[in-house]
């Protein structure tokens, strides 16, 4: 009779093998029997590493030192902080159906043709996308110097990524509108958020500064920014609404 | 606790903080074990803890419930302990429960240590201290493979996965921790 090996023990043990033959030899061969019951011996005896023990209000004292560093999340409308590419898609369809209520409406007065109203609702879901995008710029921008050689970008990657989507629709509906200034520059942000989804998860110090001088050489941030101040004076003074 | 787990996930992946403190409250003392058990320091397993969380808070967006909220969490626990040794070793550094180096050697042969005298100690106290003695013989590797598999319960292809290991690696490393700490252990345990 061929006896059991001691890997075949291992993984019955922790229960990554199948059972039946083997628990058949098991009962029919001591041999193999005894050296499966020391085996069991010392791994239950591992079960008694010592670990030392936390105190009543560990837990407490754990979400205390960490709550600090959390990214705090901004106040913002609660259904674009969702799903940015389906806000995108649903300002999209917004402004789409608004256009064509305009072009082919009897009734130019309706909320939906009124071009002001289409202005808004562009501005509201633009304004809430340069933010999203200007959070990942400032966060790479700041980033400090990689350690361990490299540096995980793989939240602003991912981010970037989500906003290359949103971005192409706001882009197109902007052009669409004929609203020139905020499809350029939306056109110019499209990208630099192309460079940073395409970049490596993890960036070494030079791939980080390439980055960045691709950001700072377009001036996109600053571009950004004061593009978003123009939009929320815009949106305090709907009245005096105009192309941007 | 898994079903709980998923609908903490999805309330704070939609930004409500209670409920990832709900998963912090239910998880640090088993990430601190974990750590722990792969690092044998106290300190830096609390390193581990507050980085493993925010490291998960960060990455709660890519976790998509293939596996459990406990493994995927334990999975950066376990990285991170391994990127926080590997550190300390090329640092030169010490773990405070390093062996002297002639006991060390003794253990390697597979002879038990005459200190800690088990008829001077407790009997489950002497197997404790030898277990911990065992368990810094282990590579870097082979502590990883075996802690998540006898301590956390996790399988071979989730640990393959963890650690960026082929299966058969992961599987190897786990028979090579077994058979140090049945050298360290056997004569204590089945005599």
């Amino acid at each position: 009779m061929t006896h059991l090996e001691e890997e075949q023990l291992v993984l019955y043990y922790y229960g990554e093998l199948e059972t039946a033959d083997l628990e058949k030899h098991l009962g029919e061969c001591e041999s193999c029997r005894r050296a499966y019951q020391n085996l069991q011996r010392v791994l239950n005896s591992v079960d008694g590493f010592p670990v030392p023990e936390r105190p009543a209000d560990y837990e407490s004292r754990v979400w205390s030192a960490l709550q600090h560093h959390l990214p705090r999340a901004r106040p913002r409308m609660k259904w674009l902080a969702w799903k940015p590419l389906a806000a995108a898609a649903a300002m999209a369809g917004l402004m789409a159906a608004a256009f064509f209520a305009g072009q082919f409406s009897k009734k130019p007065q309706t909320v939906a043709a009124d071009p002001r109203a289409r202005e808004r609702v562009l501005l509201v879901a633009v304004g809430d996308h340069l933010e999203r995008s200007q959070m990942v710029l400032i966060e790479l921008a700041n980033a400090g110097a990689p350690k361990d050689g490299s540096l995980d970008i793989s939240y602003q990657q991912r981010a970037a990524e989500d906003l290359v989507e949103s971005n192409r629709l706001y882009r197109t509906t902007a052009a669409n509108a004929g609203d020139v200034a905020t499809a350029s520059l939306l056109d110019e942000l499209e990208r630099v958020l192309l460079e940073i989804a395409h970049s490596p998860s993890r960036v070494s110090g030079r791939q980080l500064d390439e980055l960045r001088k691709e950001i700072e050489d377009r001036g996109i941030l600053f571009k950004v920014k004061v593009f978003g101040q123009q939009v929320e004076q815009r949106e305090a003074a709907p009245e005096n609404a105009a192309t941007l | 606790m898994e079903d709980s787990d998923s609908v903490a996930v999805a309330r704070a992946k939609a930004g409500d903080g209670d409920a990832y403190r709900e998963l912090v409250d239910r998880h640090s003392r088993g990430v601190f074990r974990l750590a722990f058990r792969m690092t044998g320091n106290e300190h830096d397993s609390e390193d581990v803890v507050q980085e493993t969380f925010l490291r998960a808070y960060r990455q709660l967006h890519r976790y998509e419930a293939r596996s459990s909220f406990a493994t995927w969490l334990y999975r950066i626990a376990a990285n991170y302990s391994l990127d926080l040794v590997r550190r300390r070793k090329r640092r030169g550094d010490v773990p405070l429960t390093a062996p002297a180096e002639d006991d060390g050697v003794e253990r390697a042969r597979g002879i038990p240590s005459p200190q800690p005298d088990p008829e001077r100690l407790a009997f489950s106290g002497a197997i404790q201290e030898r277990v911990r003695q065992a368990m810094d013989e282990l590579s870097r590797q082979e502590r990883t493979a075996f802690v998540l598999r006898h301590f956390e319960g996790q399988s071979i292809e989730e640990i393959s996965g963890a650690l960026g290991l082929s299966e058969n690696a992961a599987k190897h490393s786990i028979f090579r921790a077994v058979q140090k700490l049945r050298r360290a252990l056997e004569p204590l345990v089945t005599s």
